[in-house]
C-alpha cells in the first residue's frame, strides 16, 4: 500500500519538478510547482507528518503558489520565455553535469550513510485510541512551544520584518510619483 | 544483502528528495526569468523539507517535523521580499531575466 502511495506521489513530485524547469510559460511552471508541492504533502501524511501536510497544502500550494501568480499577472511577464536559444555557450551542458555530479554525491552519501541510523529519539506519537486522532500535532505543539519557544518567537519577528521590508521596497516614493 | 522487498524504506525517501534537489540545483542554474528561479529555490527546500520528516520518522524524533515548521515559515518570508524586490526591479524595465540585474554592479 506504501509502495503504491510512494510510486504515484513520487512521479507527482518528479513531473511537477521537471515541468516547472522546462515549461517555457511562468504560469505552466507555477501550476508544476503546485502538482510537485501536493506529492510532497501526500509523502508527509504516508510519514506521519499530518500537521505539516496540511501546512504544506495550505502555506505552499496555497499563499506562496498564488503570490507567484500575482506577481505574474502583476508585472505582465506571463509572456512565453524562449528556451531554445542559451545565453552563455556552453552552460547548459556544464549545469546537467554539476546537477548531475550534486545528486550522485548525495546518492552516494545516502547509500553508504543508512547503516549508521542508530541513535533513536523519544519516539513519534501516531494517531491511535490511545493518544487521539491529532496525535502528531500535540506532540509538533509541545515541541514548539517549550523547547523552541524562543525560536518561534524570532519566527514572529522574523515575519513582521519581511512585511515591513517588502512594503517599504516596493512603495511608491512620493518624489518618484510626480 | 537482504531480499528486495516493495515497501519503501527510508532510502526511497531520501533518494526521491536527491533528485527532487538535483533539479532544483539545474532550473536555478538555467533558466534566466527570476520568478521560475524563485519556484527552483522552493523546489530545493521542499527536497530538504522532505528528507527531514523521512528522517523524524527513521530516528523516531519530532524534531525534525519542528525544523520542517521553521523552514516552512523562513521560505514564506524568503518569498515575499524576493518578490517584492524583483517587483522594486521591474518598475524601471519592461523584461524580466537576470541578466538585466548585471546594470545593478557598480
Amino acid at each position: 500500500m506504501e509502495f503504491f502511495v510512494f510510486v504515484c506521489s513520487a512521479s507527482m513530485i518528479l513531473v511537477g519538478a521537471v515541468g516547472v524547469i522546462v515549461r517555457k510559460h511562468p504560469v505552466h511552471a507555477a501550476l508544476s510547482l503546485v502538482l510537485t508541492l501536493f506529492g510532497v504533502a501526500v509523502l508527509f501524511v504516508a510519514q506521519e507528518a499530518h500537521f505539516l501536510a496540511a501546512v504544506q497544502v495550505i502555506v505552499y500550494a496555497g499563499a506562496i503558489v498564488v503570490l507567484f501568480l500575482f506577481v505574474i499577472m502583476l508585472l505582465g511577464v506571463d509572456r512565453v520565455e524562449n528556451l531554445r536559444t542559451e545565453p552563455l555557450s556552453g552552460q547548459r551542458p556544464l549545469a546537467v553535469l554539476a546537477s548531475l555530479g550534486l545528486v550522485a554525491v548525495l546518492i552516494t552519501a545516502i547509500l553508504r550513510g543508512n547503516q549508521i541510523f542508530n541513535e533513536r529519539g523519544t519516539g513519534l506519537n501516531l494517531p491511535d485510541s490511545q493518544n487521539g486522532p491529532d496525535a502528531n500535532t500535540v506532540q509538533l505543539a509541545e515541541s514548539i512551544f517549550s523547547q523552541y519557544v524562543v525560536a518561534f518567537e524570532v519566527t514572529s519577528v522574523l515575519l513582521v520584518i519581511a512585511v515591513v521590508g517588502t512594503v517599504l521596497l516596493t512603495r511608491r516614493t512620493r518624489a518618484a510619483t510626480e | 544483502m537482504t531480499a528486495f522487498s516493495l515497501e519503501p524504506t527510508t532510502s526511497w525517501y531520501l533518494v526521491l528528495s536527491a533528485i527532487l534537489f538535483g533539479i532544483g540545483t539545474l532550473g536555478v542554474l538555467v533558466r534566466r526569468n527570476p520568478l521560475v528561479m524563485f519556484m527552483c529555490i522552493e523546489l530545493m527546500l521542499n527536497a530538504v523539507n522532505l528528507s527531514f520528516v523521512a528522517l523524524a520518522r527513521e530516528l523516531n524524533d519530532i524534531n525534525g517535523q519542528t525544523i520542517v515548521f521553521f523552514v516552512m515559515v523562513v521560505a514564506a518570508a524568503e518569498v515575499v521580499v524576493g518578490l517584492g524586490i524583483i517587483v522594486s526591479i521591474m518598475r524601471s524595465r519592461s523584461t524580466l531575466t537576470a541578466d538585466d540585474l548585471a546594470g545593478l554592479k557598480g
